[in-house]
């Protein structure tokens, strides 16, 4: 992140310090009023001018969601979300972009502030050695997508899911909801009656994606809800190394953010899908935040297929999130990497779940848990082997790290196997920063942050390794900033 | 000119006074063995030196270059000069030795005023201070002494102070667990920083390091104080009485 003048007064006018990304942009906003109805499902609809059987799919999972309970199993509280206090639409009021040149400059100025080189000069000037495509949500809309026209050189689709739905209707239609269907769980439902925005990614059969790709979310408005969908699909040989990043300004209210991802491996496909989560988390009291609900899950349809979830949780007040795959296709591969950090009174309840299908499937899972100041923090995974998944194969491993003693570290993992034939291991720790590991650190002249932070990216290197480098860079930074002060 | 004037100082571990009133003067370019029988307080010197929480400092004073040693952090004693190697070298899992090692010579060139090490002349130092101690260069892409032979970790305690280029250094029983080889080697390491700027406390049990770092003088402890203090002559005469028999002399 650049060190930019306004980022730096930002974080000095806050007594907390903390979070640097938590500036407000001024800028004209339309919003949908607030509440949740076939009326505002209607006016989302027609805003994005969509098909009619997409407006008929969102008013089906509204019905869907409205005979649905908010789900309460997992270890997190919080007071009753009033879903009709929420606004379900927002959107910078100027039109539609057509090109980055007419993207409104304080947008522009905004994703500059978080460090996302928006303009593609300053893409390719700024990123050594390997060029990143971005797309850009600002609250509800897509405001910017770049290398467009490099990507469709090679045949890649990489567009606004608003958009996709205009022109690539029948894949849009043929994947959509097939890996989360509508009525999957409360969260899910919701999103897909509102679902404002997202990304759509398709790469077709035998093509290597010749850039990451990446999604910056940011929520700006007040009491809005961000929505997004997204939505990866990689035919025959094909892949992609995709990342989302995701910011919000500080308010004293929390905010709900219910996002859908869904990912498509077809044979011998691979798709690597990261996420650096930087969600506000609120104040040092708990007042604030984000509430994310998140359901992703990718299905590894075709023979030898990979899907992998990297994630970098450092955001949100609550964390409700569980990015799965779902083992199909012969001999294929799904894996987990997953560093969470909860500080103050965050809340995380994540992990995954591992459905294996076919025959010769694996999966690995490495789940490190950071838990600092009165925060808690739960890994929740299932692994579930089905009767004709012959020599599936699952290895997980779990570790915790407290920092101080009013935090708390839960495990839970589930294991079902219905085949003899079936491996599954798991390997769990819970350890503190030693004091002798502190000092050592200390006596040979590093600061006790320092040492903390030497310590803590020691513990989730094995995650971090499997980040695009610029990106673990960055995961590196926000974990030194998150757990600023959680020590002495 | 006196780098580390210790005076009078006592400390307790756990509500247990373990230093009963210390005296020493090392004076610059000096090396002083510490020596004593087990439980007479020479670890507890070395943790209470470099600033190790839990050992609580009653009485008494330290000085390095006449600054007060006990107020400093950690980290500031470091910065001062101070390097402890350990009996017990700590592992970090998941943390390199390279990025470790220059993350630490660059906080305490920070504090010193003087200008980082980018990573091209780091690791150009550190090869050839491994090579001095006939080390492998693979030692640098090591997580800390994660998965070391005990003589490893020793042998990279006395690489990082070869790096961080320390005006006092503490060996807290650096010898033990070392076969002969290793030690010569660990012995060597020291010999070589050897100068009018380096001063060196060297605890040990037993007489055989000061074959190799042979002192200017040694010290005995025993129940928290030093009992006795002599020329190298004096370890030699332990070797052959033993510390009971000292014990005895002195009471």
């Amino acid at each position: 992140m650049p060190a930019v003048a306004e980022t730096i007064e930002t974080v000095s006018a806050v007594t907390e310090g903390g979070y640097k990304w938590g500036f407000e942009t001024d800028i004209e906003t339309e919003l949908a009023p607030k509440g949740l109805s076939d009326e505002t499902i209607r006016l989302i609809s027609a805003h994005k001018e969509e098909p009619e059987w997409l407006l008929a799919w969102r008013l089906k999972a509204f019905a869907a969601w409205q005979n649905m309970t908010e789900p309460h199993w997992a270890r997190v509280h919080h007071p009753p979300i009033d879903y009709q206090d929420i606004h379900y639409y927002a959107a910078p009021k100027k039109k539609a972009p057509k090109s980055l040149a007419e993207v409104d400059p304080e947008l522009l100025r905004t994703y500059e502030k978080l460090g996302i080189p928006l303009s593609e000069r300053a893409a390719l000037a700024g990123v050594e050695g390997g060029q990143v495509a971005v797309d850009a949500v600002f609250d509800s809309v897509s405001v910017a997508t770049t290398f467009r026209e490099t990507l469709a050189k090679a045949g890649v689709i990489f567009c606004p899911i608003s958009e996709a739905v205009r022109e690539h209707p029948e894949l849009v239609r043929r994947y959509l909801g097939s890996v989360v269907p509508a009525g999957d769980n409360f969260f899910a439902a919701l999103n897909s009656a509102v679902f404002t925005d997202g990304s759509f990614v398709f790469i077709p059969k035998g093509v290597r994606c010749p850039m990451e790709l990446s999604t910056y979310f940011r929520i700006n408005a007040r009491s809005t809800g961000q929505f997004e969908r997204t939505l990866i699909i990689a035919e025959d040989g094909a892949y992609v190394s995709y990342l989302e990043g995701c910011t919000a300004p500080m308010r004293d209210e929390n905010q709900l953010h219910a996002a859908v991802v869904e990912l498509v491996a077809l044979d011998e496909a691979e798709i690597k899908y990261s996420t650096v989560q930087n969600w506000y988390p609120g104040d040092a009291e708990g007042r604030g935040g984000i509430y994310n609900f998140v359901t992703k899950r990718g299905a590894c349809r075709g023979r030898r297929s990979k899907i992998s979830w990297t994630q970098v949780e450092t955001g949100s007040a609550i964390t409700w999130k569980y990015p799965s795959c779902i083992l199909q296709g012969e001999g294929s591969h799904g894996a987990f990497y997953s560093v969470a950090v909860t500080n103050n009174h965050q809340q995380a309840d994540t992990g995954t779940k591992m459905i294996h299908i076919g025959a010769n499937t694996s999966s690995t899972i490495v789940s490190k848990g950071i838990s600092a100041g009165r925060s808690n923090n739960t890994y929740r995974g299932l692994v579930r082997i089905m009767p004709k998944a012959a020599n599936a194969r699952n290895f997980t491993q779990c570790d915790s790290l407290l920092i101080g003693d009013k935090c708390g570290a839960h495990t839970v993992p589930y294991i079902e196997s219905r085949n003899p034939t079936a491996r599954v291991e798991h390997e769990a720790t819970t350890s503190k920063i030693a004091d002798d590991q502190l000092f050592y650190c200390r006596s040979r002249g590093l600061s006790e942050e320092d040492s903390v932070n030497l310590i803590v990216n020691g513990f989730c290197r094995e995650v971090f390794k499997e980040l695009p480098m610029e990106f673990a860079v960055e995961a590196q930074k926000l974990l030194a900033v998150s757990l600023e002060g959680s020590v002495g | 000119m006196v780098l580390l004037e210790i005076e009078g100082l006592r400390a307790e571990v756990e509500g247990k006074e373990i230093l009963r009133g210390i005296d020493l003067r090392l004076p610059m370019g000096e090396v002083h063995a510490i020596m004593g029988p087990n439980g007479s307080g020479k670890s507890t010197l070395a943790y209470v030196l470099a600033g190790r929480e839990g050992y609580t400092v009653t009485g008494g004073s330290a000085r390095l270059a006449g600054e007060d040693l006990l107020a400093m952090e950690p980290e500031a004693r470091a910065a001062a000069g101070v390097f402890l190697a350990f009996q017990y070298p700590v592992e970090l899992p998941g943390v390199g030795n390279a990025n470790f090692l220059r993350t630490a010579l660059n906080a305490v060139r920070r504090a010193r005023g003087e200008k980082e090490i980018d990573a091209v002349n780091f690791l150009k130092e550190a090869r050839a201070a491994l090579r001095r101690l006939s080390m492998a260069d693979e030692m640098l892409k090591r997580n800390v002494n994660v998965g070391f032979s005990g003589g490893e970790k020793k042998r990279n305690e006395v690489f990082q102070m070869a790096l961080l280029e320390p005006r006092l250094a503490i060996l807290d029983e650096t010898d033990s667990g070392l076969d002969i080889d290793a030690l010569k080697i660990v012995a060597e390491g020291v010999n070589a920083l050897r100068g009018p700027d380096f001063s060196a406390l060297v605890i040990t049990h037993y007489q055989r390091l000061l074959d190799h770092i042979v002192p200017d003088k040694v010290h005995v402890l025993s129940e928290g104080r030093i009992v006795r203090s002599g020329g190298p002559e004096l370890a030699k005469a332990l070797e052959a009485s033993g510390y009971a028999g000292l014990a005895a002399e002195a009471a």
